[in-house]
Formats: C-alpha cells, structure tokens, sequence
C-alpha cells in the first residue's frame, strides 16, 4: 500500500540525531511494548509480515505522529483482534471476558526461539527468470496491500547484483498465505536513474521478488 | 504538538516532554494484564526478551566478527561468501539475523544500510536498532541524500568514494565491514573488537585509531 511507511526519498523531516548504544529502551513502556509483540508473535498466529502490514494500515497522520514502539502497539492490538485472541471490548475494558484460547510461550523457551528464528528460503519449481547482470525493471504498480516494492523504486531499471535464492513472497505472506515463495533478487539502481539530476552519484540496492520485477 | 516538539522529543519519554506518555504508559499495562490475565503471555517471558536485547545480544557481537575478519583472511573469505554459516560460528544467529550479506567498505566503495519501509536490522549481530535507524529523517534521506545523512554524523568522504545504500527489503540482513584503521598493525582481536563501532557497521561512520570520543574529538591515547 501508498502508505506513510513508504518514506523513501521523502523530503521536510530534518536531519538524523544519533544516540549512544544504551540505553536500548527509552522507558519501561518501551521494554513492555517490545516484549509484548515478540511473546505475543511466538503465539505463532501472525507472520512478521501481517504485523508489518497491521502497523502500515494506520492512517498516514497518525503514523508519522507516532513513536515507533507506539507503531508496535497499533500493530499488536490490530492483530490480535484480527486473529481473534482478544476482543475490542476486552481492549476496551481491560477486563478479560474468559481465558485465551491458545497458551503463553513459556519463559524458559523465549531464548531458544530467538535462536532459532525463522528462516524464509523456500524450494520452488519455477526457474529462475533473471540472472546476475540482468537488466530489469520494477513495475509501475500499487497495490493496496502489503508490499516491498518501494514507490521510489517502481518503473525504474537497474540490475540484478544478487541472486538470494527463493524466500517467502511478503506480499502474499501479508495476507496470511505462509505458502508462496518467489526468486527474490538483489537489484542496484543507479542514483541518476532513480532521483535525476538530483542524485548525489553511487547506487541504491534493494531486494526485490520476481513478480515485481520485467525484464527492460 | 508542535513541530518542534515533534522533531525534537518525539523519542524521549520525560513526562514534561511527552504529553501522550503517561497516556501511553497506562495503555501498555492495560495490554499487558489483560493478556496475562487470559493466559496470552508468560510475565516471565517479557523480562527474557528485553533482557536478552539489553544484556546478551549487541553491536559487541558484531564488533567481534569484524575483529576476525581483519585478522583472518580464511574467515573474511568465508564471511564474504556465506556470512550466515561465518556469523554463525561465533553462536549470533536466529530471529532478524536467519539471512545475512556482510558488505565490504574498501578506499573506493562505502556500504550504507538502511530499511526505507520499517526498521529491519540485523539483530544477532547489532542488538536493537537505535532510534534514528527506526525514524524518518534516516528513512527517507538515506537513499536520496546519503552524502547528506553521513554529513550528519560527521561523516566526509571524497567525490570518488562510490556510496552504495542497502535498502532492506526482503528478510536478508546487511552488515557493513568497515575499514580497519591505520595504525592497528600490532593490535590484538579483543583490542581491534573495541575499537568497531555499531555506526561503522550500519554504515554511518568510518573508523579511526586512536578512536573517536563522542564529541568527535580524538581521545588520548
């Protein structure tokens, strides 16, 4: 979707302020927002990229307002009553109507499951259509769902630097499909190609699936 | 809120700076017990999590894996051409981290990495993004205006530096091998691991030796 996620290349939002590596939170809300998602994803309802999705679907005002654990909470919540673990009147409340109908990830195989996360690379049959070095361009398209397949990159033509092999296609994934995977490629544009004269030179690179991709 | 607050405060959570923060708060904890109280979360597991990103697992471990690569080319050809298996062998794997390309700063091409639609990071090897990677400014100016953003930092490099900017966009993860600097010949691997920053490893900063202080002052040595 055009949404306010998409912010690259975007102009007006000032210069980047760096920060020291600790503290990681920036207050207990913080921790909480953050441990909430991640035990509430191990409840393995959701893939990570529904969950980017439900923090896309806020309304542009709103995210652009937003903290970004803020996005995590808008997110968390938009999930569990989609999945159907909560209600909007139990968020509402506070107050559970009953039990949750799955159990918690116990503590002791939090870690384990960091470890181990979750690869994406799936076997497909389908060959590979692009290879190393060729020329290809992005679809001019938009879809309302969940894509990864910037604005500041459709329509334009670069050429493919890497082969990843096939990996989960997130458009798909983002509608609840854990199934389809696609060749995904690394593809590098040239900074006149994408931004004009107004490039500064050098190259972006980005991953990109097959079914964004034609060849030019 | 005004702009200036926004731009300026928008990460911080002191009560006289963040008016939606006590609000926020409450909104948290009322998540929180109403999925404990449905049998949702393990409160346990919450303190594993946040623990496991502020204590265990951080840019030290990245830190650690560039340190080897200076040192030993057989490891350095390895981490180029499989940098999972490579990062792997020190124990950094898993979530955020399952497909890993490690990018070689060398005299002629600087790597930045970004992730222009959210905030993908490469955990097992950095920890948690900091707040400017997950906002924006970096966001939206790291792919139109990257001499700008490393401008930002304090970060120069010469019109015949070729700067390449990684936009994270699927699940593999980027991790920039920055230069090591001259001078560090006789250093141990321990010794050249404190002086790799997380900022040289996104991408936004070069390395130099003595290191830096924070005001961007050289520190004594």
């Amino acid at each position: 979707m055009n949404g306010a996620h998409d912010m690259g290349g975007m102009h007006g939002f000032g210069p980047v302020e760096d920060e020291p590596v600790v503290p990681v939170f920036h207050g207990d809300w913080e921790k909480k927002a953050f441990a909430l998602t991640l035990a509430c994803g191990g409840l393995g309802q959701w893939s990570i990229d529904e969950s980017r999705y439900a923090r896309e679907r806020q309304p542009p005002a709103q995210y652009l307002r937003n903290t970004y654990y803020e996005q995590w909470i808008e997110g968390l919540e938009t999930m569990l009553v989609e999945k159907g673990l909560v209600t909007p009147e139990e968020l509402r409340s506070g107050k559970a109507d009953g039990p949750g109908r799955l159990s918690a990830l116990p503590a002791d195989r939090v870690f384990k499951a960091l470890q181990q996360g979750s690869p994406y690379t799936r076997e497909v049959d389908a060959p590979a259509r692009f290879q190393i070095g060729d020329r290809v361009r992005v679809l001019n398209f938009h879809p309302t769902g969940h894509t990864r397949a910037p604005r500041y990159l459709r329509g334009h033509v670069g050429t493919v630097a890497l082969y990843h092999g096939a990996h989960v296609f997130a458009d798909t994934s983002a509608a609840g499909d854990r199934k389809t995977a696609h060749h995904l490629y690394n593809v590098s544009f040239e900074s006149d190609e994408l931004w004009g004269p107004d490039g500064q030179g050098g190259s972006v690179h980005a991953d990109l699936w097959e079914p964004y991709l034609e060849p030019a | 809120m005004s702009d200036h607050d926004h731009h300026h405060h928008h990460d911080h959570d002191h009560d006289h700076e963040h008016p939606r923060l006590s609000e926020l708060q409450l909104r948290v904890k009322a998540l929180e017990s109403l999925l404990v109280d449905k049998g949702l979360i393990d409160p346990a597991a919450l303190d594993v999590f946040v623990d496991t990103y502020e204590t265990k697992v951080g840019p030290r471990n990245g830190a650690q894996v560039v340190a080897k690569a200076w040192t030993d080319p057989g490891f350095k050809k390895w981490l180029m051409k499989d940098a999972s298996a490579a990062i792997k062998s020190f124990g950094f794997e898993g979530r955020q981290g399952e497909h890993m390309v490690v990018l070689e700063n060398t005299d002629d091409v600087h790597n930045l990495v970004v992730c222009t639609l959210c905030s993908c990071y490469p955990w097992p090897v950095l920890g948690l993004p900091p707040v400017w990677y997950k906002s924006a400014p970096y966001r939206a100016r790291a792919v139109n205006d990257p001499r700008g953003v490393l401008a930002d930092f304090g970060t120069e490099l010469g019109d015949d530096v070729e700067i390449k900017v990684w936009d994270s966009t699927a699940e593999l993860r980027y991790l920039v091998l920055p230069q090591r600097p001259t001078g560090t010949d006789g250093l141990s691997e321990e010794a050249l691991a404190d002086l790799v920053t997380r900022n040289s490893m996104i991408g936004v900063e070069t390395l130099s030796y003595p290191a830096k202080s924070q005001d961007g002052q050289e520190a004594a040595e």
